[in-house]
């Protein structure tokens, strides 16, 4: 019988794991122990640290809410001897302590010419759909990846959520690691022995000769529905998951591309200079010959995640827009979803 | 917690100290003296690439701090950071080369003068960032606690830097985790070209500690031995799982915010002057010599070794090449060394391979 536990449960196996197995890490951020002081530590509002200070005591630490101070402590703790895995709660947070992410993790080994090294990890909860609003729902991936020097890992489910964290704590560089909190109490099947999975190789969730579908974090279940809605439609879907954005596996990426022709990428990010625009860029330029249609973006408007249930619902890409977009590469239907970024014919780049 | 003294203490310190450790302060803040100078000098030749920022007249600081620090603990330092890097042991010709942007250069010339950092002496870096490197010797000091090794953290920052929230957090944090690290406020009496009295409110910033539960002292940034001493005292607290403490030092610097940019008409007529009259390596120089500690042949000595010292590294940065260009793409990532840059770049191998354009896998 397969082993089954919650996304946010793998995380927090891997963690243990590595924190049983590796006493140079150590854990930190609002409330990792949580409660202190009181009669039943809270053990972080989402459990990945719960009771985790009694198993590994001294290496699980509370840390004030000072995103600065505690991510930049983290840096200068992974540069001298440390593997920090630091708990950012809402990726939005990110906001009051960029300039420890940007300037000081991600350049730190570039400009000691290469002496220092920074094996941090900035754990980060992302995404819509929990009714919190514009400051607490942003998939802010695309604005790390940007920065040379981080890693960035965004797992679409709990297998890969443990392998990817095993490999990011061992990893020698920075990463920011986007856990989807739509995705947080899905279960799936989770191995009880430490594995990591390395980091650029994409995985491909179902293979199909018709259209590329590459899918980020939890879009890549709503291309799964989607694939399985164009089956029966008589069109065949390949769906990749990049599991990473930085290093990002190009070669497999490029490869369907040259199969089936067509590319849709399906991104909960805002558009604007963001993951599914670098991906459709880079097929654009180095697989053009390949592509019978013109690459198609599902992502939300450029817009701020919305509160209100209705119009949070209407932001998120959902299975029904990712397969409109398919039919539109297809010209099977008007291509009323999507943007064109790039095409080879005149008659693939009809305004949508 | 006692009352830490919140003025400078006017009457001279007393010297406490051998023969050998004198040498050894007197021959870090003339050897930051001799290399600033210098620097000041060959600016003017133009063959600096970038800016500096020189720390002359505040060396009785780096010194002072110096005196306590294990070989083994961290300083993490400024954009007036080649004090810093002198006092914590790194390579003269290395810094120059980096400076001056050539093959060789203690970064790899991906530093500068903004960035000299060196992880073989515990420098954990120049930041460009004001006040962005003092959550990173929190996080040092934090480090030595869990692998309880007894080392310390420095966190060296300015008058500016200290309004930073970074800064304001990192106290707190310091205070809350009682890490080993001792924050060391360089206050020169400006934050560019805007002087203190004008961005900082509370007159002492040492005072501010005082909110986080920590000692805050002040001293006379250009009194080598008052430094010494209070920075001994906040060392062995740190040390000695006391916890974190405030140093605020006070020094002027004698060249502008930064070479090639300042024509200071910030400053009122003859400020350098009356800095310079007071000067910290004087200073030190008259207390030793009239303790009967050195005498002036020592001193002579220390000099010209600086003078030479600095004079080869200034002819080695001179002498040398450029960069390779492949250093371009080298460093940004441990685990992947061959990750590619896209669209490939001139200084990618593949580029020269004639795989331009092919996309990374070639």
């Amino acid at each position: 019988m397969p082993r089954m536990m919650p996304y946010i449960q793998a995380v927090g196996e891997a963690l243990e794991q590595e924190m049983r197995r590796d006493p140079r890490v150590v854990a930190f951020g609002e409330d990792s122990i949580g409660g202190t002081g009181t009669d039943g530590p809270l053990g972080h509002a989402w459990g990945a640290t719960k009771g985790l200070h009694e198993k590994v005591p001294g290496r699980v630490l509370d840390a004030p809410i000072t995103e600065a101070a505690f991510v930049g402590a983290a840096v200068g703790a992974a540069a001298t001897g440390l593997r920090p895995v630091v708990d950012l709660l809402f990726v939005d947070f990110i906001g009051v302590c960029f300039d420890q992410v940007l300037n000081q993790a991600a350049k730190l080994h570039y400009m000691s010419g290469g002496k220092a090294k920074v094996p941090l990890v900035l754990r980060a909860m992302y995404g819509a759909g929990m009714r919190r609003g514009a400051q607490h729902s942003q998939a802010l991936y695309p604005l790390v990846t940007h920065v040379p020097g981080l890693e960035v890992v965004v797992p679409s489910n709990a297998y890969d959520a443990k392998g990817l964290l095993t490999q990011a704590i061992r990893d020698d560089d920075p990463v920011v690691f986007f856990e989807h909190k739509m995705l947080a109490f899905v279960p799936g099947e989770v191995p009880e022995e430490p594995y990591a999975i390395p980091f650029g190789q994409a995985a491909t969730v179902r293979s199909g000769s018709d259209c590329t579908v590459v899918a980020i974090g939890r879009m890549v279940s709503f291309a799964v529905q989607a694939a399985e809605q164009l089956a029966a439609e008589g069109i065949d879907c390949e769906v990749i998951d990049p599991r990473t954005l930085s290093p990002l596996d190009e070669p497999t990426i490029f490869a369907s591309v040259e199969r089936t022709g067509r590319l849709v990428v399906a991104d909960e990010a805002t558009p604007r200079c963001g993951a599914a625009a670098d991906i459709a860029a880079l097929v654009a330029q180095h697989r053009f010959e390949a592509l019978r249609a013109g690459v198609r973006m599902v992502t939300p408007p450029h817009a701020p995640q919305p509160f209100s249930p209705t119009l949070e619902d209407a932001f998120v890409p959902g299975a029904g827009q990712i397969a409109a977009a398919v039919r539109a590469t297809l010209g099977t239907s008007s291509g009323d979803q999507g943007v064109i970024v790039a095409s080879r014919s005149s008659e693939a780049t009809i305004a949508p | 917690m006692s009352a830490p003294a919140l003025r400078p203490v006017a009457e001279p310190s007393p010297v406490e100290l051998d023969a050998d450790e004198a040498v050894r302060i007197y021959r870090v803040m003339r050897t930051i003296r001799e290399f600033e100078e210098r620097l000041h000098t060959e600016f003017g030749t133009e063959e600096i690439p970038g800016v500096v920022h020189l720390y002359a007249g505040q060396e009785a600081v780096a010194a002072g701090v110096a005196a306590h620090l294990r070989p083994d603990d961290y300083v993490s330092s400024t954009h007036r950071g080649h004090g810093h890097a002198i006092a914590t042991g790194c390579d003269l010709t290395g810094m120059m080369l980096e400076i001056y942007g050539r093959a060789g250069g203690l970064c790899r010339g991906k530093g500068g003068s903004m960035h000299i950092t060196d992880f073989d002496r515990g420098m954990l870096g120049a930041n460009g960032i004001a006040g962005g490197g003092v959550p990173m010797a929190c996080g040092a000091a934090l480090s030595a606690k869990v692998r309880g090794t007894g080392q310390i953290a420095v966190a060296f920052l300015g008058d500016g830097a200290a309004n930073q929230g970074a800064v304001a957090e990192s106290l707190n944090l310091a205070a809350v985790w009682q890490l080993p690290v001792v924050f060391v406020v360089e206050d020169n009496g400006y934050a560019q070209s805007t002087g203190t009295r004008f961005h900082l409110r509370g007159i002492d910033v040492a005072r501010r500690a005082y909110g986080f539960g920590l000692p805050g002292v002040t001293v006379d940034g250009t009194d080598v031995l008052a430094v010494r001493k209070a920075f001994g005292t906040a060392a062995e607290r740190a040390r000695s799982g006391g916890g974190p403490t405030l140093l605020s030092c006070r020094a002027g610097r004698y060249f502008g915010h930064m070479e090639g940019w300042d024509r200071q008409g910030y400053r009122a007529p003859g400020e350098v002057d009356r800095l310079r009259s007071a000067d910290c390596i004087d200073r030190f120089a008259g207390q030793v010599l009239d303790a009967g500690l050195l005498d002036p042949a020592r001193l002579a000595a220390v000099d010209a070794t600086a003078a030479a010292e600095v004079e080869a590294a200034v002819q080695a940065a001179k002498a040398a090449p450029d960069p390779d260009p492949d250093e371009l793409v080298t460093d940004v990532y441990v685990s992947y060394p061959d990750y590619p840059s896209y669209p490939p770049h001139p200084a990618h191998p593949s580029y020269r391979d004639g795989a331009a354009g092919a996309g990374p896998e070639g």
